[in-house]
């Protein structure tokens, strides 16, 4: 596929570089959101809109804004476009926005969102950017409906709200799965994420030894900052780690 | 004074700002190595927190609520929050040098820290006046000490120990953490 193609772009975001499966991006939203299959995919598809849209903005406008005021200048796009999505979503879903809660106003504060901004957006032509925010965005929303959906599954033997698996009824002596409600409550999240991590450290460790190494693992959860995009401004995680090390040392 | 005590321990322990509601996972997860730089760090979110529920308490009562721009919150909030910790960084540093060298490398992860955007949005959705928001804002700061802390504690002991090797690094850390989260779910019922 050619660099920079709108196909090349969708799957690079859906697959090669997954935000949450390969670069572990944007942690908080994915635990949070995902107690059912239908939740994980409104937030997903919210921040896919933002994703796109800011995208779009930011590209355009990325001979305008000057570089030393370029972080302040995409907050304030991001923020503008979560708050149009904020409405959007109050408005025409009110149940989704209920249990979506505080974390689409959030979606301010996703490292993916300001993460695209900074390393591709700021970069490229508008029509790249814009398939770039929608291949993250709906890279982002299967991996979030993946997750939401075991969760689902596991704490209450249904996905998106149909019960697939039949429940006991021990009053009716009827046999059937009991629900394993840990899953659905924050305990679970933490336990789902792990397992993905997991999973994919065996596939990372067996691609490597063919020879066809996974593109590495950028997000805060691996201590490394170079693929967020508040690196530049913020160098507290680097002071941050010496200052880890320098203790053990002593 | 009853009321503002419940504020404090429904924030602080049973609705655990890191725990149950996953907000500012990122440092939690990523500073916490040592129990000496996770005090650090929980001491600057205290700080920032407490500070910036303040400021966007009375930045949305006195500003955004007469002039009608209560929908502006997320953005007003966010770049208040950003200049915040700027501000409170070069004063801890020309004035207080001592706090500056504990918490200074600190501040700047804390911007975009979820967990205090998280508050001064809360703090508007639950209703609460501005001596309850910083309250609450307090609370959640203690909580996130209380969790790193303890995280802290358990890996520099987990990190002698024989861990599988595809569990190690983020892996035993998210189970780490799903247990402590189990625990905390042992203070549900107190208020």
């Amino acid at each position: 596929m050619r660099e920079d193609s709108v196909s090349e772009r969708l799957y690079n975001g859906i697959i090669k570089e997954n935000p949450v499966f390969i670069q572990l991006l944007g942690i908080c939203p994915t635990l949070a959101v995902t107690t059912s299959a239908f939740n994980g995919l409104g937030m997903g598809l919210s921040a896919t809109v933002v994703l796109a849209l800011s995208n779009l903005l930011i590209s355009a406008l990325r001979k305008v804004i000057p570089d030393r005021v370029r972080m302040p200048a995409f907050i304030v796009v991001v923020a503008s476009f979560v708050t149009i999505v904020q409405f959007l979503v109050q408005g025409y879903l009110p149940e989704l926005y209920k249990s979506l809660g505080i974390f689409i106003p959030l979606i301010v504060v996703n490292c993916i969102i300001l993460g695209r901004a900074e390393s591709y957006a700021s970069k490229h032509p508008i029509i790249p950017s814009f398939f770039d925010g929608i291949g993250m965005g709906l890279g982002f929303t299967v991996s979030l409906i993946f997750i939401g959906g075991v969760r689902e599954i596991l704490g209450s033997g249904a996905f998106f709200g149909y019960q697939i698996l039949p429940l006991a009824d021990a009053a009716a002596g009827k046999a059937g799965f009991t629900p394993i409600s840990i899953f659905v409550l924050a305990p679970g999240a933490f336990f789902v994420l792990a397992l993905l991590v997991v999973i994919m450290n065996i596939v990372r460790a067996k691609q490597e030894a063919k020879g066809r190494p996974l593109p590495a693992k950028n997000g805060c959860l691996s201590g490394e900052c170079s693929g967020c995009s508040l690196a530049a401004t913020c160098q507290g995680k680097s002071k941050a780690e010496t200052v880890s090390k320098e203790g053990g040392n002593e | 004074m009853t009321q503002l005590i419940l504020i404090f321990i429904a924030a602080s322990i049973v609705n655990n700002v890191l725990l149950s509601q996953f907000l500012g996972l990122c440092s939690f997860l990523g500073v916490s190595r040592k129990v000496e730089t996770s005090v650090g760090m929980g001491g600057a979110v205290i700080f920032v927190i407490t500070i910036a529920s303040l400021v966007a308490g009375l930045l949305y009562k006195f500003v955004l609520v007469p002039t009608g721009f209560e929908y502006l919150q997320t953005i007003v909030f966010i770049l208040v929050i950003a200049a915040l910790v700027q501000i409170v960084e070069m004063f801890l540093k020309k004035f207080i040098p001592s706090l500056y060298r504990a918490l200074g490398v600190f501040l700047p992860l804390i911007t975009t820290n979820c967990a205090v955007l998280g508050v001064a949005l809360k703090n508007v959705t639950n209703d609460y006046s501005i001596l309850q928001g910083v309250v609450y804002g307090i609370g959640t700061g203690v909580g996130y000490l209380i969790a790193i802390v303890i995280l802290a504690g358990i890996r520099e002991k987990i990190e002698y120990n024989d861990i599988p090797e595809p569990l190690k690094g983020s892996g035993i850390v998210l189970i780490t953490s799903a247990l402590m989260s189990i625990a905390f779910f042992g203070f549900a019922g107190v208020i």
